[in-house]
């Protein structure tokens, strides 16, 4: 028995230092870039051997762990602001886009059909459109029979990067939506019910008859939801697509000296989907040598990870902002030389 | 102690042994309230305790943070879940002990006990991809129908059905509960002694007369007891109404409206929660629950006491 007793904890300690010997980066934060954080990190592995442990624990949970330094680094959807990274003595950068859509079950309107300006989408989610065959909503959609039936809104139950986007985007194109609820990962809601999670919000659009939601662009795939198309500040109706998304990256002017601090939202471009947003990644600065080793990491994903993104449906960052990091980093010494 | 030392040394340690182990639940319970209390002392600071407990809104937005709508939605799905769950689990332990025909006693005591045993995340999604489609479709518009156009009762049951909301909650919770109070209701029934029985059927009751007169008010103790244990469990339930109560911080007397429990104000908001006053709100709702269920527990427990004391007269 004890020679049973002594042989078990023999190879604990090997299968442990095994885990030791090879190369680990922690990290924690957001839950929308996870899938492919995760999809990266299992490529980096093979090829490297090193190995990056994410933790989607939700964006909060990200920041706070990396102020604590209890992780290699964080990652949050919503960019941290300048002064709050000075206090926190931190570095950020952009690592993967991705788009909020707004899907509808309206029954006979198909995907991409209905189309909505940020007017409408504020004035629904503030319950001052109650109905669908309400005039704004008609003028723009001639070609639609829209019924009678009011509108069940559906948003986020939980605090979530995605919401802080969508009403990012509210409080940016709609004043009133700014003054009557603002914009955060979890806000006082003025009408409708809240879903659980992506899959929660998705399954009620599906169910519910007459609803609208807002979804991240893969679970509208996914769960093939009707998407609309929404007006852009350039004045055109645009569809959500990896397209329309880059488009937004392309023509949202990151800045290396604030941060990269910046929401993706009613970027200006003429093709550009106004519901975008990159998640970010935060790193300590007197790490120095482990913010080489994240950023190898990362670089390895700018240079060889863009295709298992796409097929994520995420949008890479554009070449010009991924040169913009790479110029960061080496201000700051932290690039990856090897 | 002069009586420990007259013990052998290997009492001795093992006397050590468990009371060290009863000292670690003590010190987790005090542990837990003082963090509890310490992370949550920015809002107690910032609310106050009586204005926190009062205030309606919650606006992660603006940073006001109230308790009552999280406190109200726990109550109400606590007690209605209580509501549909006792009577129907002490017509399970009564037709299991006094009815039932002995081949079927023991597959459905197992079954009844195995539905305590599911985890209550599988009560989530069953809840919001099964029940909730369920109630939205055929019960919630049943009910309006019915109950619905009744005057003041009929105020419950306004809105438009979606099965995300009070009822669906409490219906869930209701089926969660029910085996805690149905197995141990009949585990108290089979103790009412045979003889107390037969004499009563010597005395020309009928069946229900003996379950009505000798078998409930000689089991009534223990099935407090299950209430009690069930009500613990309805207060603090997550996972499972997290999925069908839609977290909407707001009151409203319809039961067929969003709402939010403190336990699912907690579970969702916690991970995003970014600033420190926000964060700290959710660790006061932590404690308003943590006193609540340490009140309602004790309360439970001294009627309890109080109630056996009088029995055993």
């Amino acid at each position: 028995m004890k020679r049973i007793l002594a042989g078990v904890i023999l190879a604990g300690i090997l299968a442990g230092s095994s885990v030791i010997a090879g190369e680990t980066i922690n990290g924690a934060g957001a839950t929308f870039p996870y899938p492919v954080y995760a999809a990266w990190a299992y490529q980096y592995y093979k090829e490297t051997g090193v190995k990056l442990n994410y933790q989607s624990i939700g964006s909060g949970g990200g920041v706070r762990q990396i102020k604590n330094r209890t992780v290699d680094f964080g990652a949050s959807d919503a960019p941290v602001k300048p002064e709050k990274l000075e206090e926190y003595k931190l570095y950020q950068f952009p690592a993967i886009i991705g788009g909020v859509v707004t899907v509808v079950n309206i029954p006979g309107v198909k995907s991409g059909k209905l189309k909505l300006d940020s007017d409408a989408v504020c004035h629904i989610y503030l319950g001052k459109i109650k109905y669908w065959d309400n005039p704004h909503i008609k003028e723009m959609n001639p070609n639609i029979k829209l019924p009678h039936k009011p509108i069940t809104v559906v948003h986020r139950s939980d605090g979530s990067g995605t919401t802080a986007i969508f009403t990012k985007y509210l409080a940016g194109a709609c004043p009133e939506w700014a003054k009557e609820v603002g914009a955060g990962k979890a806000v006082k809601w003025p009408v409708g019910v809240g879903g659980k999670g992506n899959e929660g919000v998705a399954n009620y659009v599906k169910r519910l008859r007459y609803s609208i939601g807002y979804v991240e662009f893969a679970y509208s795939i996914q769960n093939r939801l009707p998407y609309t198309l929404l007006k852009n500040p350039a004045g055109n109706f645009v569809e959500p697509s990896i397209e329309t998304f880059k488009a937004a990256g392309a023509t949202a002017n990151f800045d290396p000296k604030k941060h990269f601090y910046l929401w993706m939202v009613n970027a200006p471009g003429k093709n550009a989907w106004p519901i975008a947003g990159a998640s970010f990644i935060l790193e300590a600065r007197e790490k120095t040598e482990v913010n080489k080793k994240v950023n190898k990491f990362f670089k390895w994903a700018f240079e060889h990870g863009d295709k298992t993104a796409i097929a994520l449906h995420y949008v890479p960052l554009p070449k010009e902002l991924k040169e913009k990091i790479y110029k960061y980093w080496k201000d700051h010494g932290i690039y990856p030389e090897k | 102690m002069k009586r420990f030392i007259k013990l052998p040394i290997t009492d001795i340690i093992f006397a050590l042994i468990s009371f060290s182990a009863s000292f670690i639940v003590l010190t987790l319970i005090f542990s837990t309230i003082l963090v509890l209390y310490n992370e949550s002392s920015l809002a107690i600071h910032r609310f106050g305790i009586l204005n926190f407990i009062f205030t309606v809104d919650w606006d992660p937005v603006r940073e006001v943070f109230g308790a009552a709508s999280s406190l109200y939605g726990t109550l109400v799905t606590t007690v209605l879940s209580l509501l549909i769950a006792i009577p129907i689990s002490i017509g399970i332990a009564i037709f299991l002990t006094e009815i039932s025909p002995h081949i079927m006693k023991t597959p459905v005591g197992i079954a009844i006990e195995m539905l305590a045993a599911i985890p209550s995340i599988i009560y989530g999604m069953w809840g919001l991809f099964t029940l909730a489609p369920i109630m939205a479709n055929y019960i919630e518009p049943a009910l309006q129908a019915t109950l619905g156009k009744v005057p003041v009762i009929g105020k419950l049951f306004e809105g438009t059905p979606m099965g995300i909301d009070l009822f669906t909650a409490s219906v869930i919770l209701s089926i969660m509960i029910t085996p805690f109070i149905a197995s141990i209701a009949r585990d108290s029934f089979n103790l009412t002694p045979n003889i107390v029985k037969e004499s009563a059927y010597a005395l020309g009751a009928t069946h229900w007369e003996v379950i009505r007169d000798v078998v409930i008010p000689y089991a009534k103790l223990g099935v407090y007891g299950g209430i009690v244990l069930a009500l613990g469990r309805a207060l603090g339930e997550t996972m499972a109404v997290a999925f069908v109560l839609g977290n909407n911080h707001q009151i409203t007397l319809s039961l067929f409206e969003a709402a939010a429990t403190i336990t699912v104000t907690l579970a969702n908001e916690f991970t995003e929660a970014d600033t420190d006053i926000y964060l700290s709100s959710l660790f006061y709702l932590a404690l308003i629950l943590f006193v609540l269920s340490f009140v309602v527990l004790a309360a439970a427990k001294i009627f309890l006491l109080r109630a056996e004391k009088g029995y055993s007269r």
